[in-house]
């Protein structure tokens, strides 16, 4: 079970997609995204797609979880 | 020897990405007192690029202010795009500049080289398009930030609005787009040596080209392309002009790349702004969504969107492609429906 964790809250586009990119740079099959805004949950959620990822999205206090699975 | 500056380093979202949002600048602006006057041809109380100001029969004084923090690391880089971008907003009046004022914040212990590294790249610019810089204010600021005010002419009777555009009209636009995602890619070290370039060239380039090409057409709507992007800007002309435009989004152009940047979540934030002001009035079909996503990027000192009689059309179209970056014929005007825009 990977429990691999990126910790993207208070950063700026294009930083958490930066972080998640080099987090998936040796094929992880699960990772979780945390981040505090749209256009990162958008940009992370575009971002994983793009690399053959699933994305389930919870929100909390305004804070966003992404999950991401290879499909 | 001083320290290379990283200018985008010092500030969080970057040049016309920078822009209030469409809908938060109107709730501000809404209840302000405005004293009535008949010379006073554009205010603010129309969201226009530049307000106009008629000084006899034959004069009328265009001016505007435009300033922002870096989109590039060089300075005088910087100091052309945030020039280029000001001087464009009275050529997106018809009219021509003739005087600026800098703005320019800097913080404390930025090396004097680059301070004069942003205004030679503003001078370069204000010398190019024929006007004269007159002064200027300088304050100290944490976050850089360079613009003008700048001061134009244009005839009373013969200013471009950016609202008018009748059905029929075929739109025009003039520089490609995708500079927010370009630096943005940038930003996140995504492109190869030199590949930012061809951003850098468009947004300086003067809009002075395509300006110069329109005058000698039935222009019926104009405006400049920056942050709120070319849906936001095209957006406020049709609702303006009371008309829907229908876009061919296969007939724009975008930079190279864009598209896949944009595919990858290399999106500025500005990319959610523009779609939350703008999407509920835009039928956006099934296009890919990365199609999509680049038509709301804010552009930096973007190109012109025109809408022209179509009796001139084919004529401005061979005028334009020897005059401008990029001349695209993006799409015609339509009679009002439920939506302000649809893609195809």
């Amino acid at each position: 079970m990977n429990m691999d964790i990126v910790d993207a809250r208070g950063l700026l586009c294009p930083e958490p997609v930066v972080l998640t990119q080099r987090a998936i740079k040796n094929g992880t099959a699960a990772l979780t995204v945390l981040v505090d805004a749209v256009a990162a949950r958008e940009n992370v959620t575009r971002f994983a797609a793009s690399r053959g990822y699933a994305v389930s999205v919870s929100e909390q206090n305004g804070e966003f979880k992404l999950e991401l699975s290879k499909k | 020897m001083e320290a290379q500056v990283k200018l985008t380093k010092l500030s969080s979202c970057a040049g016309c990405g920078a822009k209030v949002g469409a809908g938060t600048l109107s709730r501000l602006l809404g209840d302000l007192p405005t004293h009535a006057d008949p010379n006073l041809l554009v205010g603010f109380d129309r969201s226009d690029d530049a307000s106009v100001y008629r000084v006899s029969d034959e004069l009328a004084l265009v001016q505007t202010v435009d300033f922002f923090p870096p989109i590039v690391d060089d300075p005088f880089t910087f100091g052309q795009i945030a020039a280029t971008n000001a001087l464009s907003d009275v050529y997106a009046m018809g009219g021509e500049p003739k005087l600026a004022l800098n703005l320019l914040c800097v913080p404390e212990k930025m090396p004097q080289s680059a301070v004069k590294g942003i205004l030679a790249g503003g001078y370069s610019k204000v010398f190019e398009a024929g006007a004269i810089i007159t002064g200027g204010h300088s304050i100290f600021d944490e976050v850089p930030k360079y613009g003008l005010s700048v001061t134009g002419f244009v005839h009373p009777d013969r200013f471009f609005k950016n609202l008018g555009a009748r059905e029929g009209d075929v739109l025009f636009l003039t520089k490609p787009l995708g500079t927010g995602i370009l630096t943005t890619a940038e930003k996140a070290e995504m492109l190869e040596l030199g590949e930012i370039d061809r951003a850098i060239t468009i947004m300086t380039t003067l809009n002075r080209g395509a300006r110069d090409c329109a005058v000698c057409y039935r222009v019926h709507a104009c405006t400049d392309v920056t942050g709120f992007s070319l849906m936001g800007h095209m957006l406020e002309m049709m609702q303006g002009s009371d008309v829907s435009a229908r876009v061919e989004t296969g007939a724009i152009d975008f930079l190279p790349r864009v598209l896949e940047f944009a595919n990858m979540g290399l999106l500025p934030a500005g990319v959610y702004r523009n779609r939350a002001f703008a999407e509920p009035y835009v039928d956006e079909e099934n296009l890919p969504l990365p199609v999509r996503d680049a038509l709301f990027d804010p552009q930096t000192s973007g190109g012109l969107l025109l809408a022209v009689d179509p009796k001139d059309a084919d004529a401005m179209e061979r005028d334009l492609k020897a005059s401008v970056p990029s001349a695209q014929r993006i799409g015609t005007v339509l009679a009002k429906g439920d939506k302000s825009i649809y893609l195809i």
